[in-house]
């Protein structure tokens, strides 16, 4: 129970102790823990960052399959109207030219038709000539005879 | 110690709390003092090596452990040793953001300083009471005491140290017209003059009391209870002194109880100590 100069010596220690502990042990420690703790807080921001990036790419993907949906929908329709397009279009043709055949070939058979009737006139009027040689035993003047004849092949 | 017959009670625990004292004999030659007489004789100028040397080797150790640490610190994963630095560093982090609320980057490594040091100077407490001043008289060594907290000159040095910053902080933030009025003008205020300058040396009786209370209840409350925790112990091993016997056994259990007992008042003396320290700081950083 003495107070004697291990007072003083003791003070100096433990002056000497702080310090020391000040300058070389809590300094470097502490700035280690405050750099860990903004590490630690950086990388759960980050994190944060991420998922909300992740969230928006989600939505924006989702967007553009919606687009892309409604694209490919427009593009179906168009297809198929088209398509409708083309049949009608080639249904209207196929018909004209049907038609353009068919009146083709009905003039066609007229002008055969008119064809046969006039040979056929010819031959009638051969053969009524030739009749009427017969008849009458006699080389008919064609000449003299023309007329007639071609008056009776017209009315044949 | 406890073998040598000669040896009686009372001379054994006067033994054990004889600190090993270098000064300046009544003769006039210098060298270590045998017997409290002649500690007493050398007066103040004497130095307790016991008590220096255990301090200083514990703080040592402290504070290279601390170093080596620090000097590998890194902000990545720490290993094992690191770990336990920051676990404690935070443990005296946390104490000191919870109880001071100035600004003062000098409050948190001095708490960890006195936390560490108090703890490991009290530690020396649960070797038993005979082990080392046995070996140190084996060597030629009369006295050794090696708890260092049980020696007022340790106590008072710390807790002197922490009052002398208190009233460096008090007057840096105060000022001198600050401080002094902290001492003058409460707790008793008044808006007459006549009252105040009647208050002025009441306050100050009061003030003043409170303010030099404190480095001595500071001090003395960890030496109080280191004192007693080593008394008690010397006690026990006085047990041990009738050879083997049922006293012999008891004495082994109680020092354990005791040891036990012991760790919790050892740490929480170191906490208490700190903790106070933070506190007085604190006052001395407020304004009124």
């Amino acid at each position: 129970m003495n107070i004697n100069l291990t007072l003083i010596g003791q003070l100096i220690t433990f002056i000497v102790f702080v310090w020391f502990c000040k300058q070389y042990v809590w300094t470097p420690i502490i700035n280690a823990l405050a750099e860990r703790r903004t590490t630690i807080a950086d990388g759960l921001a980050a994190a944060d960052k991420g998922q909300a990036a992740q969230a928006e790419g989600e939505i924006q993907a989702g967007k553009l399959v919606e687009e892309a949906k409604g694209q490919a929908a427009e593009i179906l329709n168009k297809a198929e109207k088209r398509g409708t397009e083309i049949v009608s279009e080639a249904k209207t043709e196929a018909g004209g030219e049907g038609d353009r055949i068919l009146v083709a070939a009905r003039a066609e058979i007229d002008t055969e038709v008119s064809k046969a009737k006039e040979s056929l006139r010819a031959q009638v009027s051969e053969l009524a000539v030739a009749g009427a040689q017969q008849i009458l035993k006699r080389e008919v003047d064609e000449k003299a005879h023309a007329d007639l004849l071609d008056d009776l092949a017209a009315r044949l | 110690m406890s073998s040598e017959a000669t040896l009686t009670s009372s001379a054994y625990i006067k033994h054990h709390l004889t600190n090993l004292t270098y000064g300046r004999h009544s003769d006039g030659s210098w060298g270590i003092a045998h017997g409290a007489d002649e500690i007493k004789e050398m007066g103040f100028w004497a130095i307790h090596l016991d008590t220096m040397f255990w301090s200083i080797l514990l703080g040592v150790l402290f504070l290279a452990v601390f170093r080596k640490v620090a000097k590998n610190v890194v902000a990545g994963v720490p290993d094992g040793m690191q770990n336990f630095v920051e676990w404690i560093i935070d443990f005296i982090d946390e104490n000191v953001r919870g109880s001071f609320t100035g600004k003062n980057d000098l409050v948190a490594p001095l708490a960890l300083t006195l936390f560490c040091w108090i703890l490991l100077m009290n530690v020396m407490d649960l070797i038993p009471v005979d082990v080392i001043p046995m070996l140190a008289q084996l060597i030629g060594i009369p006295y050794m005491k090696v708890v260092p907290s049980t020696d007022p000159n340790a106590t008072f040095a710390m807790a002197i140290g922490v009052f002398v910053l208190t009233i460096y902080y008090s007057i840096k933030i105060k000022g001198v017209s600050g401080f002094a009025a902290e001492l003058t003008m409460q707790p008793f205020e008044s808006k007459n003059i006549v009252l105040k300058l009647l208050f002025i040396p009441i306050n100050f009786i009061l003030e003043f009391v409170s303010l030099i209370a404190r480095p001595i209840s500071h001090s003395l409350r960890l030496f109080g209870n280191m004192y007693a925790g080593e008394m008690i112990f010397i006690l026990i091993a006085i047990m041990f002194s009738g050879g083997l016997s049922v006293v012999a056994v008891a004495g082994g259990g109680l020092q354990l109880v005791w040891a036990i007992f012991h760790i919790l008042i050892i740490t929480l003396q170191a906490f208490i100590f700190m903790v106070l320290t933070i506190v007085y700081l604190d006052m001395a950083h407020q304004h009124h």
